[in-house]
């Protein structure tokens, strides 16, 4: 592999980027796609087909057997609340190697003191998601019960298809939830892809065990394919 | 940690850049109950030191050995290891899976 490409490689990672190396196997001869440059590649209609499902593989083109390294963005979780809950979900999801982000605009919540290993953020979901960027790389989990804090981060998570998204209350809270992000326009869809109540059902307790259920849910949403039927 | 596929490329890079004999081995296919996914790496440096992983621990030592020669040849090699592989029953891919793995080096 050229160094350059390798380069190429990081720096679209490092951007959030999603690019695929094209590998001749019986050649070595290599090239990286970005996703931007995919609709006008030759292999476009492969190479989107890989973009979509993230996977790599060997694909056979003109008699010729190519491998596809695909790369897609880290995963990163997006938590709204610096709760309890919080506390607990940030040093078990470094563990996953998902980089996490605490948003709380409640300053006795969002310190550094609680949250000594990850970013935590005072300020209000309307300011700093623009900032932080949410993608379809994004799992977003909200904790607050508020619907001031939670409902501009569920609109957001929404619009830029995260692939997991998930809130905390019960039946009845969420109700009232889906209630107002009908009355704000988004269809029963997507309404549907808020996990609610948020995690697997492992009848988790405490703070850690439903830290626990949300990454369980967020994996099992991520790999849904490599899933058991 | 180090256990993204992505951040082992990101390091492979720094090896080279400081000056290092790097050689990249990813999974191209498995068959079977294989134990790393397809495009799982693996980086070896000229002193034999390695990051990442391609069968979860089963075959990373004839990769390892393999990666001397691509780095001192320059070139690629596809490793098959299976079952059925008297060499890779040896290095132990005893979960039942086969893997073909691409062992390339960093020019």
């Amino acid at each position: 592999m050229r160094l350059d490409l390798l380069s190429t490689l990081n720096a679209e990672r490092a951007a959030r980027r999603a690019a695929i190396l094209v590998t001749d196997i019986a050649t070595n001869e290599q090239r990286v796609v970005r996703e931007s440059e995919a609709a006008q590649d030759p292999l476009a209609d492969l190479l989107a087909e890989r973009f979509r499902s993230g996977k790599s593989g060997i694909v056979e083109h003109g008699g010729l057997q190519l491998f596809f390294t695909v790369q897609v963005p880290p995963v990163k979780i997006v938590t709204i609340g610096a709760v309890h809950i919080s506390q607990a979900l940030a040093p078990i999801a470094r563990q996953l190697d998902f980089d996490v982000t605490i948003i709380d605009p409640r300053t006795a919540f969002a310190t550094p003191e609680r949250f000594p290993d990850v970013p935590v953020l005072a300020e209000w979901p309307d300011a700093a998601l623009p900032r932080i960027g949410l993608d379809r790389y994004t799992a977003m989990a909200v904790l607050t019960h508020d619907p001031k804090i939670d409902d501009p981060a569920l609109d957001a998570a929404l619009r830029a298809e995260c692939f997991y998204i998930g809130a905390l209350g019960s039946k009845k809270t969420h109700a009232r939830r889906v209630e107002r992000l009908t009355a704000a326009d988004f269809g029963e869809e997507a309404v549907a892809r808020i996990h609610a109540p948020i995690g697997l059902d492992i009848g988790a307790v405490s703070p850690a065990e439903i830290a626990l259920s949300i990454l369980a849910e967020i994996v099992a949403t991520l790999r849904r394919d490599r899933r058991r039927k | 940690m180090l256990a993204t596929d992505t951040d082992i490329l990101k390091e492979a890079e720094a090896w080279k850049r400081a000056g290092r004999g790097v050689a990249v081995a990813t999974v191209v296919e498995t068959w079977g109950s294989a134990p790393r996914p397809v495009g799982s790496h693996l980086v070896v440096d000229g002193e034999g030191n390695f990051l990442g992983s391609v069968s979860g621990g089963c075959v990373e030592g004839a990769v390892i050995e393999e990666a001397a020669d691509v780095l001192a040849d320059g070139a690629p090699r596809m490793l098959e290891f299976g079952v059925a592989d008297e060499t890779a029953w040896k290095v132990g891919l005893s979960c039942g899976g086969k893997i073909r793995v691409y062992v390339e080096r960093v020019d």
